[in-house]
Order: C-alpha cells, then structure tokens, then sequence
C-alpha cells in the first residue's frame, strides 16, 4: 500500500495555555503544507503523523485536554483517494479501514477530552476524526460539510456510520450519509451543521479559534456542559425503511454503497464501538474493491479534472474576447440561453426574432427570471439592475454589427440555419463567431457557402440548460483555432464542462441515447410489453427510464433525432413507425403527464410478435451501446474514451457508478 | 471647553509579542491583531450594539500591506461590524493610538459622534521601523535636523547628554524596576485581565494561542544590565536593557460621550481632561512629554502635583527619568508606572498609548480616591503627548 504520491497531511501539535486558567491543551493543527486550493487529506503518512502526536499526548500528565483543527480555510477532506484507487487487494482495503479505525478511534479513548474545532471544508474521513472526538465547534463560515462515501461509492467507513447516529440521531444521520451523497453530492454549509447537532458550538470566523479555545476551557471548567440524548434508545428502523426507499428510488441496487451504508446504520443501534469499526473495515474491504467504487472514482476524476482541460483544445491565448452577444430566436430554448449568457458573462445580449411579440416574450421571460433571483435574494437588486439592463431585443440583425458572439437557437433545419447564418453574416464584423445550438445537424454543412466559414462553431448545451453542466463544442471542417478557443473561453466563463466533439452526426449524447432508446424502442416494436422493456434496464441506476426519458425530451424532438440519425447510419439507427404514431397522436409521450402509464398511448405500439424478456433488452441495449461507443472512437468523435464518458455523466445524468458508461461495458465484456 | 464630556469605557490589547522570526506573531497579519481586539471590546461590552459605534480609527506607524488599506475601515469591515460603521487610519508614530483617542474625542465633544473604537497596532517583525520611508534630503541638506533624529537610539543619548545627571547606571535601575513592577503586576493579575487570547498560526508549528506578553523579562539584573552593548554610541548608555524592544501588537478602546455611555448602560471609567502635544528638537524626542504635559496641565487648569497616578511610556529609560527629573519626581515614585512599563512589556509602536490608558483606568478603579491620573508618551521626529483623566471610579 506503498503511495508515494501522498501529500502527507501532517499533525502539528503545539501547547495551548488555555484561557481561564483551564490548563493545558495539546493544539493539533492538520496541514498539509499547501494553501487552501490543495486541502489537506488522510493516506497512511497522514494516519502515522496523527498517530504520533497522539502518542506523546499520551505519554504526558500535565495536558487536560487534546484539541484538533485545521490549516486556514479547510479542517480536512477525508482519505486520500489516489491512495484508494491504488488500491488492488481485500487485504489491503481492509487495512485502510483498520488503520483508519486505529488512529481516529484513539480520540475518543484518551482518557481526557479531545475537541475538534472544524475552522474549514469537512469531508468524508476530515468529517469523521472530528467525530470521534468528545466535543465539536464548528465556524460559521465553513462552506462545506459533507458525507460525500457514498456518492462515489464507499461508505464512510473511518466511524461515520457507527458515531454520527448516536450523535444527531438516525434520521439526520442518513440525511447526511444517504440522502445529501445521492443528491448531486449536496454539501451544507457550517450553520445547517451546527443546526442538525453535528457541532456542539459554532463561532464567527473572525476569531473562531479564540471562542473556540475559550468554550473549551467552559467545558473543562464545568461551566459548559453538553447534552447527548440517548438515540440508542429509540426505534431506528422507521427512518432507516425510509431512506432505503429512497435509495432504490435512485438507484434500483445498482450500486452497493448506499445499502452497506444502509446495514450499518442498522446495525449501529446496539452495535457496540468496536463491533461497528469492524463491520465498517469489512464494509469497506469489499467496496474498495469493487467496480463501482473505481468508476466512481474514475467519474470524479474526470468531472474535476478533465472536464476543466479539455482533451484537444487549441491554445486559449487565441481565444478572443466576448463583449456582446446576439441571440438568433426568441424561444424557450433561445431565452434561456440568453439568460444563462447574461447572468454570467454579464455583457448586452440581443434577442431576435421575427415578431415584436416573441421578442418581447423573450426579453421578459429574462427579466422575470432575474427578478425571481432577485425575490430569492440569490443576487442584489443592483445585480438585478444590471443584467435587466443587460438584455433586449430586435425585430433585425443590424444590432449584432458590434457582438462578438452570435448564437443561433432557431428550428431545426439546415436551409434555415444557413440562411440565418448568412444575414447574420452581413451585419457582423469578421470576427464575430456564429456559434449553432443545433443537437444534431452538420456543423460542417451550415457553414457552406458562408464567407468566412472558420467561424462557425457547434455550441451544444443540453436541458435543462441552467442545470446540466454539459458543453458539446464541436468543430466544423472549417472552424479555426481562434474561433475554436473563443467558443471553448465562452463555455468555461458560463461555467460548463466543454468536450471538444467532431462533427459528427449527434455528436456524443444525443447519438448514444438514441442507439440506446432506439433498441429499448425497437424491443417494443417488436412486441415486448412496453412495461418490461422500460424496466429491463432498471439494473444500471439510470437517473430514468427510457421511456421516462423519452416523455422528458419529447416524442417530436426524439423523432427528428432518430430521423437524422437514420439518414447518417441506416442500418444502426431504425425509425420506429410505433414512435411516429405516438408523433401523429400528440401524446407527451407514453405516460400521461403525472407519469402514470396512458393505455391509449401504449397501445399505439403494435404489430411486434416476438417479445424478449428484460434480460434481452438490456443485454441487446448495452451491446448497441458498446458497438456504438467503438464506432465512434474509430471515427474521432471525440479524444478518448474519457471523453465519452465525461459527455455521459454531464449531459445525460449517467451516474458515477457506471463510469459514465464506457467503464461499466468493459466490466461487463462488451468492451475491451 | 467641550460640548460634551468625553469617557474611556474600556481597552483591551493583544499579548505583546518580540518581533522577529521567532516571535510568536511571526507569521500573523497585522489586521488579525487588531481585528481581534476589536472583536473583543465588543464582546465585553454588550451594552454597546455595534451600530452605535460612530468610527472606528485605527493607529499604525507604517501604513502598507496588513497595516493598509485605511486600516480602520477594513478591520470594521473584518470584525463584522455593520457596514454603515465608518473607520480611518491614524499615524503619529508612537503617539498613534494616543492620538485615535484624542481625535475621536474631539469629534465626540464636537457632536459629531456618540462612540466611538480607538486604537492601534505594530507588527514591527512585518514592518520594521522605517519600512519605506524617503527622508525629504532637505531635512539634512539645509540642517533642518540632526543627522541622528531618525534614529530612535541615538535621540535617545542625545538625551542622556542634556540631562548629564541621568547616567546609564540610573537608567539600568529604573529599568530594572520597571521588570520587577510588572512580573508584580502579572502576578497580582492585573494585567491578564485586559488581554485577549489571541490565535497565532506557524506553517511549520501549527495554530496556537497566545495568552501572555512575550517580551518581559523578569528576573533581570543590574548585572546583567551593565554588561550590555550601547549600539548607538560606543561607551554610551543606550542598551537593549534599558529601551523598549522590537515588538507586535494591538489595542484599542471604547471612547464615547459621558451622556451616551449613560444612555446605553456602558461603564465609564476614565473622564478626559485634557489633552496636548508639543514639538521638540527632533534630536531628543525623548523631551517630548515635558512641553506637552506642561501644556496638558495649563489646559486642566491643574498643576503636576494634582496627578495622582502617571503611565509614561518607556521608550527609553532616559525619557522617562528626563520627564520625572523635569518636574522633580523621583525615579521610584509609586505614582509613576505601578505596572511596570514598555522597557518590559514591550512598545509596539502605534499601539501603545491606549495600554496605558487601559492601566491607568485599572489602577484608578484599585484606587477610588486618587482622582487625577496622566498618560503621557515620546514621539520621534520630536513630538510628545499627554492625555490627563479623571477618575470616574
């Protein structure tokens, strides 16, 4: 288990006169000698260096108490996970989890009080050693206190799950272990864990080590005392039913993780300390090495890392700056473009359509979404002021002549969009970038016959836009470097993910949902009930169905995409009739609005006679999946299969357990 | 005559710490100092709500980096009192946090506000003395000063020349009773009390807290003392021994009107008298006291056998014995410097004036019946200052 990589997190310890004439306290700092931007972490040299400090606390008899704190900014993150994924033995995860046990543990086994006072960002195992000790204070300040084991994959295995239910109780314990994890990896702030009792005191940051210091030297002297109720002595199971729904709800066993969690939350009520560290270490010798957990780690890497250096792109030094955008369409779509633009680029955004009623509709549903921020209180009333100001709108293209940024949102027809593209062209200054929000047409193709088709560039989000992180950047045959980079600089200022695709038909997410839809969709046609094969890929923890899918983007939209798909690939990409019928029908899909199933609409669905069973959907969805992720690697669609992956867990939802989804076709034989 | 009568309310300061890399402020921003300070002055004044606090002015020698930034604004800004609480920086050297008091004074009996926050921090380890300064060559070039004035050492046996009486080994005794004195007043617990615990964070030690003044040196002896070097002159009388070191720090203090302090509750300890400051040979600053208690005196229609209580900074031993000399007090007078003085708990520059106050405030309150105290202190570039108070207790 040799990591030479580790930065080690090192245990400074220091006497602290404590104020009140208390007596001494031994002042653990943790720190990893780097600034905030690289928070400290526990591998095995960090373990070591806490172990040691703990020591000598112990071969003293003048120190009343042991304190624990952070370096400025951050208390600690947990484990160190390059360390775990080097990780390639049982035996080896197991002691992880002893090592981790063993020096934590000895915090609340010292024979005089331990304190932690979480000044900063806690995390995973930063979370638990503060745990483990007798009192907690935390400052107000602290941005993030987290759980997160379990939306990677793990459990929070260093004593989390045996203390923190007997500290705050089972149901805020789960909410903290289960429910936040599987929430997007939801975070609270210092307040709200202050709130559900995981600190006992909570200071101002301004002087949070001083009061912090002072409450102790309280507590020493008997003028504090804290309460702990007796959890143990209440039914946990209600809460522990509960979230174990919930977590079938998202993820329908796919992942292991959130159930161990589960037992050993159970498991904690009479589960005495070294019966729940050792349930802990077990849970954790599996889940280390299981698949879920590598992909998990393999997704977290890739959204933190890769997704902000794009594979492939040219030198950001070209990229040039954009001070004024021009929206071509005033729609749904269009609008909500122009307010993500303004809310974060903060520059004019032009709105243009082809009535003065859709313009306006535009501008206004702008500013009315600005002013719900405003009644959110999410931004000032002069930050309101401001973007209100920032948007209007035009019945012509004459005031784009001084954007630098032009987008088109407009229906989705590759005559309209050039022609688009060409009147904007007339107006705009030669460097002005037209960028397209176009899902599936060839960048390429709308770009012909332009005067300068360099400039043109795919720019495809993905909805809903102010909330999945995804930015498929996609260069035509002729798009510039310059155009390129400045496409790449606009999506990182609106804060997306960009992954530089090639102009490809569907580009990544579109086209594999497609393939992947079009055989759950052909099983239909074929004759299997649509309940069954809706289903059949319940096993992989999709954030939803595919006919839930199928609702969410609509039978239209989801019709025009599998129509251009089948003119680039015939063979692979079918149109069902079954589906047009749904078109034809103007059904929202085969559910009614509620989601409860519409028998009108699924009887649409006819003339198969050969049914499968689930297990033939899914085994033929995921094969369509491989020989399509293959197919596009071959073709370049992208860098790498990172790539892919990345696109699936930004744009589509997929969850970190499946890697995205290239990780979790290996594992299952379809890819090498 | 004031408008309006002006009250000390309370003072708090930080530990004292030695400058230096081995100081225990040595990796500790100036502004945390005296953010902390004025975070605790409020904590011990709960009748006070912050938005009453009409300014908060703030002392520091050298105005950059951590002690920029108009630094009274900013540590409004970092100690989290309301935004509509203005601040300013002050600077008269050593005399800054002695002039945030007076000026804010000023502004209370003026009415142009009811409280005020004064006070003053040196971090001379992160600003050493003279840090950036640019001498106008005018000021040599046409002798408008002794080519020693800047030197704070060499003013210092400039002194020791006018007053011949003044020998290093009187100056060597004083100093060693200004060590006694204050290991007394420790031990006594007269000094925790007014001290803030304040973090302090090393990259290679980690956090910790200090709780006590660094600089003391108690048990210190004659012997000890003489055998000392005179860096300023050769055979001189100027030592380490008998000067105030190279220190961090920060204080501050609740001013306000007499009738606010009344409306809201808060114990007023201390009524100002006077006020004044006066210029000297900038080749002895340390005479500065002399000029402005004279003046200080006249404006109290008070004589110098009216103060019953003295809190002289000690820069230099010699200043103080000049001071005591001049007005023919002995050396050993139980009114001057009860706790002790800089020469032992040390002279963070623009802070120090408001620890005298806050000792004066405590002596008057251990002693109801004195009713005149002074706290006066030298000024480089030849300037003194000198506040005297009333005892309110």
């Amino acid at each position: 288990m040799k990591n030479t990589e580790e930065i080690v997190t090192r245990a400074l310890a220091r006497d602290v006169d404590l104020p009140g004439g208390a007596g001494t306290m031994v002042l653990i700092t943790l720190d990893n000698g780097h600034d905030h931007t690289k928070p400290s972490t526990f591998g095995a040299g960090g373990l070591a260096s806490l172990d040691e400090a703990l020591t000598a606390v112990e071969g003293r008899t003048d120190v009343v108490a042991v304190g624990l704190t952070g370096k400025p900014f951050i208390f600690a993150v947990g484990a160190d996970l390059k360390g775990a994924a080097a990780i390639t033995t049982r035996e080896q995860a197991l002691e992880v989890g002893r090592l981790g046990h063993a020096v934590f543990r000895r915090l609340g086994e010292l024979g005089i009080p331990s304190f932690a006072f979480v000044n900063g960002a806690a995390m995973g195992g930063g979370l638990e050693v503060a745990l483990h000790c007798t009192y907690r204070t935390i400052s107000s300040g602290v941005p993030a206190v987290a759980l997160p084991e379990c939306f990677l994959g793990l459990i929070p295995g260093w004593g989390g799950t045996r203390l923190l239910p007997h500290l705050i109780g089972p149901e805020r314990a789960l909410k903290l272990i289960i429910e936040n994890p599987l929430s997007q990896n939801r975070m609270i702030k210092g307040p709200e864990a202050f709130a559900l009792g995981v600190a006992d005191a909570i200071f101002d940051p301004a002087d949070f080590l001083e009061e912090s210091l002072r409450w102790a030297s309280a507590v020493l002297r008997g003028e504090i005392t804290v309460d702990r109720p007796a959890y143990a002595d209440q039914d946990w199971s209600g809460p522990i039913t509960q979230a174990r729904g919930l977590v079938d709800l998202k993820l329908r066993g796919a992942s292991p993780a959130p159930y161990r969690a589960l037992d050993l939350l159970a498991a904690a009520r009479t589960a005495t300390r070294d019966e729940g560290f050792a349930l802990e270490d077990e849970a954790l010798a599996d889940l280390i090495v299981g698949d879920e957990l590598k992909a998990g780690l393999y997704s977290f890497d890739l959204v933190q890392r890769r997704a902000k250096r794009p594979a492939g792109a040219p030198d950001s030094a070209l990229a040039r700056p954009v001070t004024k955008v021009g929206l071509v369409g005033a729609g749904l779509m269009a609008s909500q473009l122009a307010l993500l633009f303004v809310r974060r680029l903060r520059v004019p955004v032009v709105l243009t359509d082809l009535d003065q009623a859709r313009v306006d509709k535009g501008v206004d549903y702008v500013r009315t979404e600005v002013d719900k921020l405003l009644a959110k209180r999410r931004i000032t009333s002069d930050e309101a002021n401001r973007l209100k100001s920032l948007v209007s709108g035009s019945l012509t293209k004459d005031a784009f002549a001084d954007a630098d940024f032009v987008i088109e949102a407009v229906f989705e027809d590759l005559a309209v969009k050039r022609k688009v593209f060409a009147e904007v062209e007339e107006v705009v200054s030669d460097t002005c970038v037209l960028a397209t929000n176009t899902s599936s047409l060839s960048i390429t193709a709308m770009a012909e016959g332009l005067r300068r088709p360099e400039r043109v560039v795919g720019f495809h989000f993905f909805n809903p836009v102010a909330i999945l992180p995804l930015l498929e950047i996609i260069r035509g045959d002729e798009t510039d470097d310059a155009t390129l980079a400045t496409a790449l600089a606009t999506g990182k200022a609106l804060r997306k993910s960009c992954v530089l695709v090639k102009d490809a038909p569907g580009f990544v997410v579109n086209r594999l949902l497609t393939r992947f839809m079009g055989e759950v969709t052909a099983a239909v046609d074929e004759g299997t009930p649509l309940e069954t094969a809706d289903h059949a890929v319940d096993p992989l923890g999709l954030p939803m169905s595919p006919f839930a899918l199928l609702q969410l983007v609509g039978p239209a939209v989801a019709l025009h995409v599998s129509e251009t798909m089948h003119a680039a690939y015939p063979a692979r990409f079918p149109v069902s009739e079954n589906l047009r019928k749904l078109v034809s029908a103007g059904k929202p899909g085969v559910f009614h609005p509620d989601f409860t199933p519409d028998p009108e609409a699924a009887a649409l669905f006819t003339g198969g006679d050969s049914p499968s069973d689930a297990e033939a959907v899914r085994r033929r969805a995921l094969a369509a999946l491989a020989e399509e992720v293959q197919i596009m690697l071959e073709e370049g669609v992208v860098a790498a299969r990172e790539d892919i992956d990345l696109c699936m867990l930004l744009g589509a939802g997929w969850p970190f357990h499946l890697g995205g989804i290239t990780p979790y076709l290996t594992r299952v034989g379809l890819l090498p | 005559m004031p408008s309006r009568e002006v009250v000390f309310v309370d003072g708090v300061r930080t530990p004292f710490g030695r400058s230096g890399p081995k100081g225990v402020y040595a990796e500790t921003r100036a502004d945390d100092l005296i953010v902390r300070v004025v975070r605790e002055l409020l904590r011990r004044n709960p009748a006070l709500p912050p938005e009453r606090v009409d300014e908060v002015a703030i002392a520091a020698t050298t105005q950059i980096g951590d002690q920029g930034l108009t630094i009274g604004r900013s540590v409004a800004v970092l100690a989290g009192l309301p935004k509509s609480v203005p601040g300013y920086a002050i600077d008269r050297m050593c005399a800054g946090a002695m002039t945030a008091v007076t000026t804010v004074a000023g502004g209370i009996a003026f009415g142009a506000y009811d409280v005020a926050i004064a006070g003053g921090v040196e971090h001379m380890g992160r600003h050493p003395m003279g840090e950036g300064v640019d001498p106008n060559p005018r000021f040599l070039a046409e002798k408008l000063v002794d080519p020693s004035a800047l030197v704070m050492g060499m003013t210092a046996e400039n002194l020791h020349d006018r007053y011949p009486s003044i020998t290093k080994e009187r100056a060597d005794a004083y100093a060693v009773a200004s060590q006694e004195k204050f290991a007394k007043a420790c031990a006594d617990g007269r000094i925790q009390p007014d001290l803030v615990p304040t973090a302090v964070r090393g990259a290679e030690r980690g956090w910790g807290l200090a709780t006590a003044d660094e600089p003391p040196r108690p048990g210190t002896t004659l012997e000890a003392l003489a055998g000392l070097k005179t860096p300023f002159r050769p055979h001189g009388r100027v030592t380490a021994g008998n000067s105030a070191g190279i220190n961090d720090g920060a204080t501050g203090c609740v001013v306000a009107a007499r009738e606010t302090a009344e409306e809201l509750g808060l114990t007023a300890r201390m009524r100002l008298v006077s006020y004044a400051y006066a210029g000297v040979d900038p080749e002895v600053m340390g005479a500065g006291p002399i000029p402005a208690t004279e003046r200080a005196l006249r404006l109290a229609g008070l004589s110098i056998g009216d103060i019953g209580l003295f809190e002289v900074n000690e820069a230099f031993a010699v200043q103080v014995l000049a001071f005591l000399e001049h007005f023919g007090i002995a050396d050993d007078d139980p009114r001057v410097n009860r706790y002790g003085g800089a020469i032992a708990v040390g002279h963070p520059l623009a802070s120090s004036g408001v620890r005298l106050m806050t000792q004066l405030s405590r002596q008057f309150a251990e002693e109801p019946r004195i009713r005149y105290g002074m706290t006066t202190m030298c000024v480089g570039m030849g300037m003194g200052a000198t506040v005297i108070w009333e005892n309110l207790a």
